[in-house]
């Protein structure tokens, strides 16, 4: 069983727990992500590691509440358990020799952005970033973001803070006014970061994204993540979720994130209907 | 004492009717009532030189677990099954007896052979249901070993070196321990109540079993030497799912093998909503393969409700490597068999959904290096199937996670584990066995590598 410790509501569905897991704080490196059950029947989901720390043992995830599982994550509170906690999973995102790097982060991919932008700041790198919500309400890490770059643009879909607008509006903006990174990180929905990379692309600059497909064990043994990349199948829980996004097959992906949508709405239909009634 | 039965064919072993059993996910072989077994037990002649022995890789003492059977001393029965098998009620249901044990008995000249498999799994139920005592054994040599995978090889060797008085861990990737047993093997043919009973045996020994432990991720091998652990068995099993290469396999509804029986084993998507994990299982499903692993995904996609299941073979019914019983089970649930038929693509529709699987029918040429007639495709003979889902079923190979990440362990040039005839490998201290090493194999051969490496362990231990 792994212990909540803390829980803090940084938007009305979006969560962030600490969870103690020394063994896996030990190991978490950022680009790294863990996959917990809440209990005995319930779904394995990949979760990112927001941070860590190495010393206190601990874990930070940050969640929305989209479905059955993370509609019910989200009822728990510190001092709460999981029974199953795994990681660190996945392949920790290398930098080298970066100078200056621009992060966008759209949504909820603020979260995972978060730790490989502090590790790049920690590294002396200059760090440019562009986070976004649909909402003022729905924007999170705001704090956190500033205190790791140089630079930071907000955006907002409905004008309520920052830039009226999409992320990859300033992406282009900057693009086109001839700034230069080594690299840049684009995290969130599938649509954002396939209009990202299609905009990064004509000026050559590698552009790393994260993908979320559908996992079940996160070890490489179902093939269920199996995402297209530069004509060949990859695996995302071992070989990802980091890739790179000019080479990403993501129509293929947003099509594969369909499969069980049927299955999900009756889950969440159980849940939040006639099947469970505690927290009425 | 009791006479000999002289029927040439096996007391027969009760089923579930293959139609009511085709919708639920109760075992389907019931096993023996106590009659049946002495009946059957009664077949055997006891042979000065049982060969029968010669066919198991763990030496079970058959004919002396038999003759206690025929004389209603069931205790004494499986005491001796378990001098040699630790896991018998698994085995006796999951053995291929009529390639090993049962191939070998001299029965097999002029009938049927003594159902050796079905007394054992007798045996072992009848002591399940006395409730099994287990005495709790204590660390006798301060030594400790990791054994990392919690399959038959893992098990076994945990269970042999906890007896020898070592303080063992076994570190496991699932929230779960039993590995194929648990995730691959559906309930049908091997409930997971046994599973978890023989975990919790060797848990009573004194066994420790950590689940949540991705090995090489969250500890690496040296980490275990330097927590302390004076030994590591590897038995991570080959669970890297093959795919064929074809056009299309992306699609929505294709799965491999592994994925869909874990999305209904493990995780139970049987009860879906009632657990949280779906699967999808449509109308039509076509499982490409013809080993154990095809025959389960095709009975588990006919439980899921799903209305017709082909099997997809590309060479023919004799050389199906699938056990005997479960194709013969497979086909009474109305199972379809195509043989000489080999995938080309798979064809999806516009949203990226299966919608049919194209085939190329197969013949026969000459054998390849396995002995078996090589099958070749003839020309111009494509037709398509229409299909809902898909799942491959062509094998796996060796999971490198845990192998990448150990440095010092030399691997063959597939990506398997190298080792002496132990188990011992390259690396100082370490030993390997079960599917890790040989490739996908069975149960007992996971078991007796599981056996070999912790003799070799304890031999090592004693001289450190
Ligand atoms: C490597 C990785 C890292 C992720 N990091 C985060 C994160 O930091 N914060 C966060 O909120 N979300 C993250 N996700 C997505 C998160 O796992 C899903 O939102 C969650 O599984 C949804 O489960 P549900 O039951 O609540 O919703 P459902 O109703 O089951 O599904 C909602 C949507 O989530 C996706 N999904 C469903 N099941 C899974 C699954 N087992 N694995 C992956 N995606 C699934 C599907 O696209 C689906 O349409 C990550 C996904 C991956 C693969
Ligand atoms: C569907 C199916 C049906 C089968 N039917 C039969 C049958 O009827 N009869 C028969 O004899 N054989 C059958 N087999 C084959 C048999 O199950 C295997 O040969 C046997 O289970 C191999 O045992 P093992 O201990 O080597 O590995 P496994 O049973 O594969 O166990 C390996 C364990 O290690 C864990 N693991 C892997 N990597 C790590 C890691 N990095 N860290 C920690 N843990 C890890 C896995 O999660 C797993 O629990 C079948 C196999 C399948 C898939
Ligand atoms: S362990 Fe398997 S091979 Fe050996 S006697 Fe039992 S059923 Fe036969
Ligand atoms: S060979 Fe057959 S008849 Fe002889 S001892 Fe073995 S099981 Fe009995
Ligand atoms: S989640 Fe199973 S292989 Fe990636």
């Amino acid at each position: 069983m792994y212990k909540i410790l803390e829980r803090k509501d940084l938007a009305p569905s979006i969560k962030q727990f600490v969870i103690d897991a020394p063994l896996v704080a030990k190991k978490a490196q950022p680009g790294q992500f863990i996959i917990l059950r809440i209990r005995e029947g319930g779904e394995r989901i990949p979760l990112t590691i927001a941070d860590y720390d190495t010393q206190k043992g601990t874990i930070t995830v940050v969640f929305q509440e989209v479905g059955k599982t993370t509609k019910e994550l989200g009822t728990l509170k510190a001092g709460d358990h999981l029974a199953d906690f795994v990681g660190p999973l996945g392949q920790a995102v290398q930098f080298e020799n970066h100078k200056k790097v621009l992060g966008i982060g759209g949504g909820l991919g603020v979260a995972p952005l978060y730790p490989k932008l502090k590790m790049l700041h920690q590294k002396g790198v200059e760090v440019t970033s562009i986070i976004g919500a649909k909402s003022a309400d729905l924007l999170i890490m705001e704090n956190e973001i500033k205190a790791v770059s140089n630079k930071t643009y907000i955006c907002t879909d409905d004008g309520s803070k920052g830039r009226h607008g999409f992320v990859t509006v300033v992406l282009k903006e900057l693009l086109e006014k001839g700034e230069k990174y080594d690299e840049i990180i684009i995290i969130g929905p599938p649509i954002l970061m396939k209009i990202g990379t299609e905009i990064t692309k004509p000026y050559d600059i590698p552009t790393m994204v994260s993908l979320n497909p559908i996992m079940v064990d996160g070890t490489g043994m179902c093939g269920g993540c199996r995402v297209t990349v530069g004509g060949e199948t990859k695996f995302a829980c071992v070989d990802g979720p980091a890739f790179d996004g000019h080479k990403v097959d993501f129509d293929e992906l947003m099509k594969r994130l369909q499969t069980y949508k049927s299955e999900e709405k009756t889950a969440i239909d159980k849940h939040e209907g006639g099947g469970c009634r505690c927290h009425q | 004492m009791s006479s000999i039965n002289r029927s040439k064919t096996k007391t027969p072993m009760p089923a579930q009717d293959p139609k009511k059993r085709s919708k639920n996910f109760d075992e389907v072989a019931l096993g023996y009532t106590e009659e049946d077994a002495v009946n059957e037990a009664r077949r055997c002649l006891n042979c000065k030189k049982p060969t029968c022995m010669e066919g198991c890789p763990v030496q079970v003492q058959i004919p002396r677990f038999i003759k206690h059977i025929a004389e209603k001393d069931f205790q004494s029965a499986i005491n001796v099954i378990k001098e040699t098998n630790s896991l018998p009620a698994v085995c006796g249901r999951v053995c291929p007896q009529e390639e090993q044990c049962e191939q070998k008995c001299i029965l097999n000249k002029m009938g049927d052979s003594v159902g050796i498999g079905r007394l054992e799994r007798f045996a072992a139920d009848w002591e399940r249901k006395q409730g099994i005592k287990a005495p709790k054994q204590t660390s006798q040599t301060n030594k400790k070993v990791a054994i990392i995978g919690s399959g038959p090889a893992g098990l076994t060797c945990a269970g042999d070196l906890v007896k020898l008085g070592y303080e063992v861990t076994v570190f496991e990737a699932f929230h779960e321990p039993g590995g194929v047993l648990i995730y691959g093997i559906p309930e049908f043919r091997l409930p997971k109540a046994i599973v978890k009973q023989e975990v919790e045996f060797i848990e009573k020994l004194g066994v420790q079993v950590k689940t949540d432990m991705v090995m090489g991720k969250v500890l690496t091998v040296d980490d275990v030497f330097q927590m302390g652990y004076d030994a590591v068995f590897i038995g991570t099993g080959a669970g890297l799912p093959k795919f064929m290469k074809i056009p299309g396999e992306n699609y929505l509804g294709v799965y491999s093998a592994n994925e869909f029986l874990t999305r209904i084993n493990l995780m139970k998507a049987y009860s879906f909503p009632k657990t949280d994990t779906p699967v999808k299982v449509g109308k039509k499903v076509a499982v490409v393969g013809g080993g154990n692993v095809a025959m389960d995904s095709a009975r588990c996609a006919l439980r899921m409700g799903a209305e017709e299941v082909y099997i997809i073979y590309r060479r023919s019914e004799e050389e199906m490597p699938a056990r005997k019983e479960e194709s013969e089970h497979a086909k009474e649930e109305g199972i379809i068999f195509n043989f000489l038929t080999n995938p080309t693509r798979i064809i999806g529709d516009d949203k990226g959904w299966v919608k049919g699987i194209e085939c190329i029918q197969m013949q026969l040429g000459e054998p390849d290096a396995s002995g078996r007639r090589r099958p070749v495709p003839i020309e111009g003979s494509e037709f398509i199937l229409d299909m809902d889902t898909v799942v491959i079923a062509i094998g796996t190979g060796p999971n490198p996670l845990l192998t990448k990440a150990t440095e010092g362990l030399d691997l063959n040039k597939y990506g398997y584990i190298d080792t002496d005839e132990n188990g011992k490998t390259s690396k100082e201290g370490v030993w390997a066995g079960g599917d890790i090493v040989t490739g996908s194999a069975t149960v007992i051969l996971a078991m007796g590598a599981g056996k070999k490496a912790a003799q070799s362990i304890h031999e090592y231990l004693q001289t450190k």
